[in-house]
């Protein structure tokens, strides 16, 4: 092993020491594109750009001071897998053609246009960190949350750290029935002993430890065949240990007909749905759901109305709902009110009903309805040398592997913009030069990707004492301050 | 089993590293190069190994070599192919990036998909019947000549037509 270790990483210096000579070379006629946001478009989009051209150069500017967006402070603590992709952006981050910039927050403390002028390209891959309301009385209510802070607490992100949801109460209703919502659903219920593997955080683990929610409703709009998750979550959720579900059979009629014209995921994602509901268990699964402790269930065709308060209006006591009925089939079913409304105690609600893309500038074209930068195949329409990748160009949904799509979809059209000429690249840029003194004069100190690796050996070597992949630095002043350690 | 399962994961990201950074200086050879260090490991003699022909995107044939008890995508890895994006969550059934179609006669001798791998298969582009993720199937022997097709990815041709609605 230790054998192995030493020939590759004997090899790695030699190779790095090379390219960085090669890329001195051809510095200064070199394509230089920045990049806004360090999720998984910015690296994807990264990675397309340096691999299709020997000599473009990718600096990537990140607010925080840890890069890879939502791997990190979005994909659920038990699904380390999905992260792999971190051992990907970090070979792209350490190329010599590639520069990680982190706590530099574009808009702030360096405009999009000073980006522009510094480079021939800017690509904006920010995300999207902002967060579709409910829009219903009430919502502001203490124990009413949503699943983007939430998931953000239970993850390490800085800016909800304070968030401290009360978990005294025994029923959590979720609003919504994408993947965001069975996330939150499996960490509210997950057995602690599964829990306490993962890189959740302490705090997070700790409030869970003494939680007092024992039943979990997933609320949604429409019915079973409506539902915005995927199997593999809803799959998870059938065999969560210590946990029964809570289906109702009515819910389910008209269902089994439907079936056999459904495309494959659909069809697989209902059937496997309607089985848990309908389907009268065997011995085992029946022993295991009787012992458990635990419920979960889908609530279909019901919309909220309004959060009720308790007698003191001090914190959430239930939520109202409407009853729906649909109109229509399949994927394009709508839910009309039927007038009927249901209440519903619960002490815990937590609105999933999406993320969503904020505007970066006034200068940059935005569409606000549909929330994303108008763009086509990720050129941003009407301003040339400006892209987009990742879910500011699609939109806040899709899988990695969507995501990874359509970043090299963005990255192909840069690189053909370069060879046709509708990029301009003759004149030489001066890229990072010109960006890192904008930021000394603003008192702006990046953290590089070594920095960053500081952090992540801090973090890895604190999760190993405690059993766990890593313990994540919670607030940015230690990140910046282990940083620069 | 496991562990040499992980060391081979170790060195395959080793190499995949190196091979990027050479590919960096031999300017354009993104793909190619001889890495005589897979070829003495002694799982990986050449007495008993087996063809397999990927179609990449492009529709180009690859004919490349791999030893029974490899998966697919530990091929694509040991040969550096460069199938953009591929194997994303390196083998762990969490991605769909590993998606191969095949024709129906190889499908069938792949044998049985358990149900984890039909999850992750309904996520992918372009699935078809005849779908598989190479991270789940290991080489054997019968497999001698196999051909896999890689996909296109359609991310965008859907959206933009959505965009044009
Ligand atoms: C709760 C949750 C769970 C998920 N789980 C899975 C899963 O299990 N499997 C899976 O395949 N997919 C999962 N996804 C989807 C996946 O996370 C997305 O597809 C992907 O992260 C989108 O990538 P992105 O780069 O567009 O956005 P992001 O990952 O959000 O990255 C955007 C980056 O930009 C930075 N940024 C924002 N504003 C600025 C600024 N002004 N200046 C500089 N930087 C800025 C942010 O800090 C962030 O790092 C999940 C998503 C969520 C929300
Ligand atoms: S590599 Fe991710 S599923 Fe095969």
């Amino acid at each position: 092993m230790s054998g192995h270790k030493m020939l590759f990483s004997g090899l790695k210096l030699w190779t790095a020491g090379r390219s960085r000579w090669i890329s001195r070379l051809h510095d200064d006629c070199s394509t230089k594109v920045c990049i806004v946001g360090s999720g998984p478009a910015g690296f994807y989009t990264a990675q397309h750009l340096i691999k299709a051209r020997q000599d473009v150069e990718v600096d990537i500017y990140e607010r925080l001071p840890v890069p890879f967006g939502l791997v990190r402070f979005g994909v659920a603590p038990d699904h380390p897998e999905v992260k792999n992709v971190i051992n990907t952006f970090t070979q792209t981050a350490r190329q010599s053609r590639c520069h990680f910039y982190g706590n530099v927050s574009v808009g702030t403390d360096v405009s999009v246009e000073e980006l522009r002028h510094a480079y021939h390209a800017v690509v904006l891959s920010y995300g999207a960190e902002g967060n579709r309301g409910m829009g219903v009385p009430g919502e502001d209510l203490p124990g009413v949350h949503a699943a983007k802070d939430f998931v953000g607490w239970y993850n390490g992100l800085p800016s909800c750290r304070e968030l401290r949801p009360d978990l005294s109460c025994e029923t959590a209703v979720i609003l919504g029935q994408g993947n965001v919502a069975l996330d939150v659903a499996r960490v509210l219920l997950a057995p602690l002993d599964i829990l306490k593997k993962t890189d959740i955080t302490q705090p997070a683990l700790e409030a869970l430890a003494e939680s007092q929610v024992r039943r979990v409703l997933i609320v949604g709009r429409r019915g079973p065949m409506q539902v915005a998750c995927t199997i593999k979550e809803l799959r998870e959720m059938v065999n969560l240990p210590n946990t029964r579900p809570e289906l109702m059979a009515a819910d389910f009629e008209g269902v089994a007909e439907a079936l056999k014209d459904l495309p494959r995921p659909r069809k697989r994602l209902t059937e496997l749905m309607s089985k848990t509901a309908l389907e009268i268990p065997g011995e085992k699964e029946q022993q295991r759901r009787s012992g458990a402790s635990h419920t979960w269930g889908f609530r279909f065709f019901r919309s909220p109305v309004e959060i009720l308060a308790d007698p003191e209006r001090s914190r959430t006591a239930g939520i109202r709902l409407a009853v729906n009925r649909l109109e229509g089939s399949g994927e394009g079913a709508r839910a009309v009110l039927t007038g009927e409304v249901e209440d519903v105690t619960c002490g815990l609600v937590i609105s999933s009903i999406g993320y969503k893309s904020l505007p970066i500038h006034p200068s940059v074209p935005f569409d606000s309805r549909k929330a994303v930068v108008p763009n086509s195949m990720g050129r941003v329409q009407q301003a040339a040398g400006l892209y987009c990748s990742g879910w500011l160009k699609t939109g806040p949904t899709g899988v990695i592997a969507t995501t990874m799509n359509s970043s090299f979809d963005t990255a192909r059209s840069l690189v053909e913009d370069m060879e046709s000429g509708t990029l301009d690249v003759s004149a030489a840029k001066p890229g990072s030069q010109s960006v890192s003194a904008l930021l000394e004069k603003r008192g702006v100190k990046p953290v590089t990707f070594s920095d960053w690796e500081k952090i992540d050996g801090v973090e890895t070597r604190r999760g190993e004492v405690v059993g766990k992949p890593r313990e994540k630095l919670l607030t940015v002043e230690e990140m910046l301050q282990v940083a620069r350690s | 089993m496991a562990f040499v399962t992980a060391l081979r994961r170790l060195a395959h990201v080793r190499l995949r590293e190196y091979s990027w950074r050479t590919a960096a200086v031999t300017s354009g050879a993104w793909l190619t190069s001889q890495r005589s260090f897979t070829s003495s490991s002694p799982s990986l003699r050449s007495d008993n190994k087996v063809t397999i022909n990927f179609v990449n995107r492009d529709g180009e044939k690859i004919t490349v070599k791999g030893s029974p008890g490899d998966s697919l995508l530990d091929i694509v890895i040991n040969e550096d192919l460069d199938f953009d994006g591929f194997g994303a969550c390196e083998g762990t059934l969490a991605c769909s990036t590993c998606h191969l179609i095949f024709d129906e006669d190889t499908y069938k001798s792949l044998g049985p998909v358990t149900d984890e791998e039909m999850d992750m298969l309904d996520l992918a582009y372009g699935l078809t019947d005849t779908s598989r993720l190479g991270c789940q199937i290991c080489l054997t022997k019968s497999l001698e000549g196999v051909v896999a097709r890689v996909p296109e990815s359609v991310a965008d041709i859907r959206q933009s037509k959505d965009e044009s609605s």
